[in-house]
């Protein structure tokens, strides 16, 4: 197990490397940097002064081993627009961002879990076909489109939710949350729903052909031949051997989820990490891209790891296979 | 004489398919007395396992049970609501079937399955539900029981899985056990074993077994009574003695025939010509007619009735005694 585990972080921090040269070299294929923070009248001695001073004139690897050991450190460099340490602003927006994030996921979970229980146990109850017709539409309308129909029905035709903005926030040590105020929560209602929809549908398509796929196994009926009830079967038995897979997807969208904010925070200027993206790509602000990069793959990578740790807590199977290969 | 525990009479069994109604099982009668082994054998699709399925009330739609009685020590079991069947269920009635390998939740150990099954039944703490679990182990012939109880099923064998699932079938004490193929999947050297360990069970318990097979030595071995299915009727029933020395109806014969001897001389294995009708297409009169050498023109016509005929029961006209036409 414990084996497992380091060899999967080994292999993250691969990632994460490979993912370092990438935000390392777009900062040399916007351009010289120097071009970006001196005047027009700076003379050629000044800027080979700035250049030095910068370390810009070192081989590109020490510059590299430089820029991966800053970013261990989460020193990303100073924005250009804002003047700011990427960092604090990331840091900053970040809570924003991830509460929305979590908030998805879970109603993505909960609501996707028991939409696909209830139509893989009743296949042909006119519910199952509302939950269809449903998970057709969260799969094929883009996300913009749920959200500004969303904001067209809730805040300008009936006025019951906030079109924009995250409400109120209450701040927690460095961590803001609009999870304790009611206009932060009424804030929260239609990013998080427009943000989970495409998961819900996901993983309720998932749950019900998973479970339908269980329910036929032989232990089912081995477990219906032992008279167990009903409720046993389909809860106890048949759910927990269909969530196995859904931990995967459902952990592995939760990055995709983070990385999808950034349409949903437009959409909803919500203030979170993935609209100071986007304003960072309109104003070329390349320290914000490439560490924005860095964060976001650095969520991918340890909630892979997590999900694999997890599969091996929920499926026994996994555990010893995994203890006798090493 | 004792009320058998097990009394099927006349059972029909129809599949609702786009090709309009199959009937799978077509007037079924057998008894299985107190601790008696009834072997039922038969090829595949001759309708032995959804007999076996329709007694436990497990016979998934399209499929159902359209004529006949199930008796269970005298209660009639086959038109009881699901609730009522699901207590009957595991309880009075425990299933083996064919595959340990995946009869089993992989996901939970084998001792919370059979905690969970006795606590189903059985109005017992989790504690006593547990030492139950123990003893069941112990008396299916699981070694270190105390210690593997806590086991996942892909801990074990194939051979030690099924013991786990026999343990899980006589959870409860049922009056009556339905095997179906238990050995099938398992290697030669463990079907013996796991053979004489139902045989064991079923005797000192004095649980009724249906055995499920299509392998005749596996009968011959284990059952006391035999019934020789084919295309969705009894053929032939008979203890196993005589159905094996002494087989009447030509199917039956034609089985037996099959079987290969170790002291008898090389000769090819006799085999019986063609292949068992598909549902949809059962010939009239005798379904066996197209395949047998005595056949004769009543056979095409006349669905022939078990007769009894000494210690056994056969469906075949060649003894009828009514018609005068004699044995071919």
């Amino acid at each position: 197990m414990l084996a497992f585990t380091l060899r999967r972080a080994i292999q993250a921090i691969g990632v994460m490397i490979a993912v370092g040269i990438i935000s390392f070299s777009m900062f040399r294929f916007a351009g010289d940097p120097v071009n970006q923070m001196v005047g027009m009248d700076t003379s050629g001695a000044e800027r080979a002064a700035i250049r030095k001073s910068l370390g810009l004139d070192d081989p590109v690897i020490v510059q590299f081993g430089r820029y991966v050991g800053n970013a261990a450190q989460f020193k990303f460099g100073v924005s250009y627009q804002f003047r700011l340490p990427v960092a604090n602003l990331l840091m900053e927006r970040m809570p924003a961002t991830l509460e929305l994030a979590v908030v998805a996921t879970i109603f993505a979970m909960v609501s996707g879990i028991l939409m696909g229980v209830y139509s893989a146990l009743r296949r042909d109850s006119w519910l199952t076909h509302v939950f269809q017709a449903v998970s057709l539409i969260g799969i094929s309308l883009p996300t913009f489109l749920i959200g500004v129909l969303m904001i067209y029905l809730f805040s300008v035709t009936l006025g019951w939710l906030p079109s924009f903005g995250r409400g109120d926030v209450v701040h927690i040590g460095w961590w803001t949350t609009g999870l304790l105020t009611l206009s932060g929560l009424k804030a929260l209602i239609m990013p998080s729903i427009t943000l989970g929809l495409f998961q819900m549908t996901l993983i309720m398509r998932l749950v019900r052909t998973e479970m339908l796929e269980v329910m036929r196994t032989d232990y089912i009926r081995f477990a219906r031949a032992r008279g167990l009830t009903t409720r046993a079967i389909h809860f106890g038995h048949a759910l927990r051997n269909t969530l196995v897979p859904v931990i995967t997807v459902a952990g592995l969208q939760f990055g995709s989820v983070i990385a999808f904010a950034i349409i949903t925070e437009t959409v909803f200027q919500w203030p979170g990490m993935g609209l100071l993206f986007v304003q960072a790509v309109q104003n070329v602000d390349i320290p914000i891209m490439a560490a924005y990069l860095m964060m976001v793959s650095l969520i991918f990578v340890t909630i892979n790891l997590v999900v694999d740790i997890l599969y091996t807590i929920v499926d026994p199977r996994l555990r010893s296979t995994v203890s006798r290969a090493h | 004489m004792t009320e058998p525990v097990l009394s099927v009479r006349n059972l029909q069994v129809e599949f609702a398919s786009r090709r309009g109604t199959l009937r799978a099982i077509d007037g079924v009668s057998f008894d299985i007395a107190k601790g008696e082994v009834l072997g039922v054998v038969g090829e595949s699709g001759a309708g032995k396992s959804v007999t076996g399925l329709s007694v436990i009330g497990l016979i998934d739609p399209p499929g159902r049970i359209s004529g006949g009685e199930i008796r269970l020590s005298g209660l009639r079991i086959d038109n009881l609501q699901p609730e009522e069947m699901r207590r009957v269920r595991g309880k009075r009635i425990g299933m083996i079937f064919q595959d340990p390998l995946t009869s089993l939740n992989p996901l939970y150990k084998i001792g919370d399955q059979i905690v969970e099954t006795i606590r189903t039944h059985l109005n017992l703490s989790a504690q006593a539900a547990r030492r139950r679990a123990i003893d069941l182990l112990a008396e299916v012939g699981i070694p270190a029981p105390e210690k593997r109880i806590d086991g996942y099923p892909h801990e074990f064998s194939g051979g030690m899985r099924q013991r786990v699932v026999i343990a899980l079938a006589i959870c409860a004490e049922p009056e009556l056990i339905i095997a179906d193929e238990p050995t099938t999947a398992l290697d030669v050297s463990v079907q013996a074993q796991i053979i004489s360990l139902i045989k064991r069970l079923g005797r000192d318990h004095g649980t009724a077994v249906m055995l499920v097979t299509h392998d005749m030595g596996v009968i011959a071995e284990a059952s006391d009574r035999v019934a020789v299915m084919y295309a969705g009727r009894v053929a032939e029933i008979g203890p196993v003695q005589d159905v094996v020395r002494n087989p009447l109806h030509p199917y039956a014969k034609g089985l037996m025939g099959a079987i290969p001897t170790l002291a008898g001389e090389e000769k090819r294995l006799v085999q019986i010509p063609g292949s068992m009708p598909r549902l949809s297409a059962i010939p009239r009169g005798c379904s066996f007619n197209p395949r047998c050498a005595s056949a004769f023109d009543r056979c095409r016509v006349d669905r022939p009735e078990p007769l009894p005929r000494g210690t056994q029961s056969v469906a075949c006209h060649l003894y009828d005694s009514v018609p005068a036409e004699s044995a071919a």
